[in-house]
């Protein structure tokens, strides 16, 4: 096959933002969409935010097969275990059995994962679990390629004790601004959010996330572009 | 502790004994054997009251078209139907398998299969394969549940999506999708949309080539549109013929079909001891 059409026969990765927050009440999980093979978008509007149970839900990020099976496992491990206790599982139980397939298999797999939930013993809790299997409880967690970009606006704008709708624009303006810098993540931005009362999930394209620096308006076609008046040269 | 091993029956997979010793023939310069792979341009995608699948028909072996009519796209269960890109042996034993396997699953259950069935058996498979097997699907089938459309890459991820692509010739295809598709399309919109990303294969991309397979699937219902579009027909045949060398002394340029040969007795005795 022609490797100029980009490597397609590269494993599929998930190049990714992922973002996990913790408000006032429950949490907050955010992610881009983009799945990419070498240089080729194979899904431009994947989810990333998988379920495990009612209450936990998992992020995912790296090797798309890995995280895939990863979470499969665990969600198969929870419904026993479930019902075993005869009551819903615990965010610290569910983290813990991610840890325990991403340590165990550190030499086979590549997937970093966030793992947010809310239980009534501790409420909202969310659990970084990156590459090599270390288990870090949080009161937000980053991840995938695009979290680079990140680290420092989270070192500013994080506060304790946000409001939900806070913590969700939060979420969104984060992954919005990776996405515009990061190659291997855009699409959709997609949230879920979790706390006592349930589940919400929200989709925003990308037309409604705001712009940043030297980012275009969306256009219909390039020459609407081409119309305007070229801008000055670069003049020292 | 004696060293005579006892005789195991072959746990199955791959056998990486031979990976060294290749290594060191390739490296002194020895072809490796190329792998007959179909180039490939298959895509799925979802209709008004179900899905359609369509692929080309050309398999690659190295450079050389080894078969310019294969079919590519394989019976999964009556419901189920999936096409395969990458090395044409592994999409075939891959679907065999797993088709057999859903065949036990009905016998079992009682139930028509359903298509995230298949998914999660294909899926398993090639993930324990580390993706050595390659085997690049776009899997698709409506049962009970509804229309469904996945795409199941070598290494055993899986998207699911209203239309998707696979294969070499999958970016010219997808930039056909990506322009035209919308939802609620009718049969014959989405047939010809089908055939256009096909033939967009077909025609821009080296790998994919020859003819449009087109499989509509629909709530209790399939077509298998063998051949739907000839879009490469031979246009060139010369009067001559086949020339032989002097030398060759030709007997007999008949080709008789087996099927003539075979009497077939209507009725005949029951079979008895």
């Amino acid at each position: 096959m022609d490797t100029k059409a980009g490597d397609l026969d590269a494993p599929h990765s998930m190049g990714t933002t992922i973002i996990g927050v913790t408000y006032n009440g429950g949490v907050v999980l955010g992610a881009d969409s983009r799945t990419s093979t070498g240089m080729y978008v194979a899904n431009r509007a994947s989810d990333k935010i998988t379920q495990l149970t009612d209450n936990v839900y998992l992020c995912r990020s790296g090797s798309a097969a890995d995280s895939q099976i990863v979470s499969d496992y665990v969600r198969y491990f929870l419904h026993q275990h479930t019902i075993q206790l005869g009551q819903p599982a615990t965010v610290k139980v569910a983290a813990n059995l991610v840890r325990l397939l991403s340590y165990n298999n550190k030499n086979m797999l590549q997937t970093g994962l966030i793992i947010g939930g809310w239980d009534k013993y501790e409420g909202g809790k969310i659990f970084g679990i990156p590459l090599g299997g270390t288990i870090l409880e949080l009161p937000f967690a980053i991840g995938g390629s695009g979290s680079s970009y990140l680290y420092g606006f989270f070192d500013q704008v994080w506060k304790e004790g946000m409001t939900r709708e806070e913590a969700e624009q939060l979420v969104v303006k984060a992954v919005s601004l990776a996405i515009a810098r990061d190659g291997a993540s855009g699409g959709v931005v997609r949230t879920v959010t979790i706390n006592s009362e349930g589940v919400t999930r929200k989709f925003y394209p990308g037309d409604t996330l705001p712009l940043w620096h030297e980012e275009l308006e969306p256009q219909n076609s390039l020459l609407d572009i081409l119309s305007a008046p070229s801008p000055d040269p670069m003049v020292s | 502790m004696s060293t005579a091993a006892i005789e195991m029956p072959p746990k199955g997979g791959f056998s990486f004994d031979l990976c060294k010793r290749n290594k060191m023939l390739a490296a002194k310069g020895l072809k490796q054997p190329s792998f007959l792979k179909t180039g490939t341009t298959i895509v799925g995608l979802i209709f008004k009251d179900g899905v359609i699948l369509g692929a080309d028909t050309r398999a690659t072996a190295g450079p050389i078209v080894a078969d310019k009519n294969c079919e590519k796209i394989h019976y999964m269960a009556p419901n189920i139907y999936c096409c395969g890109a990458g090395t044409a042996a592994d999409t075939e034993a891959v679907t065999d398998m797993v088709s057999s396997q859903l065949k036990l699953h009905r016998y079992h259950t009682g139930r028509e299969s359903r298509v995230v069935t298949a998914l999660s058996l294909l899926k398993s498979h090639l993930f324990s394969y580390q993706g050595h097997v390659s085997a690049a699907l776009v899997l698709g089938g409506v049962d009970v549940t509804g229309p469904h459309l996945h795409t199941i890459y070598p290494h055993g991820s899986t998207d699911t999506l209203p239309y998707a692509t696979m294969g070499s010739g999958s970016l010219a295809a997808m930039a056909v999708f990506e322009s035209k598709y919308r939802e609620g399309l009718s049969r014959d919109e989405g047939v010809n949309l089908v055939a256009e990303a096909i033939c967009s294969g077909i025609f821009n991309d080296l790998g994919s080539g020859s003819n449009v397979d087109i499989c509509v699937i629909t709530q209790g219902n399939q077509e298998y549109l063998r051949n739907h579009l000839l879009p490469n027909p031979r246009t060139y045949i010369s009067e001559k013929g086949y020339s032989f060398s002097k030398k060759t002394e030709v007997l007999l340029t008949k080709i008789t079909p087996l099927r003539e040969m075979v009497d077939v007795i209507e009725g005949g005795d029951a079979m008895e001891e």
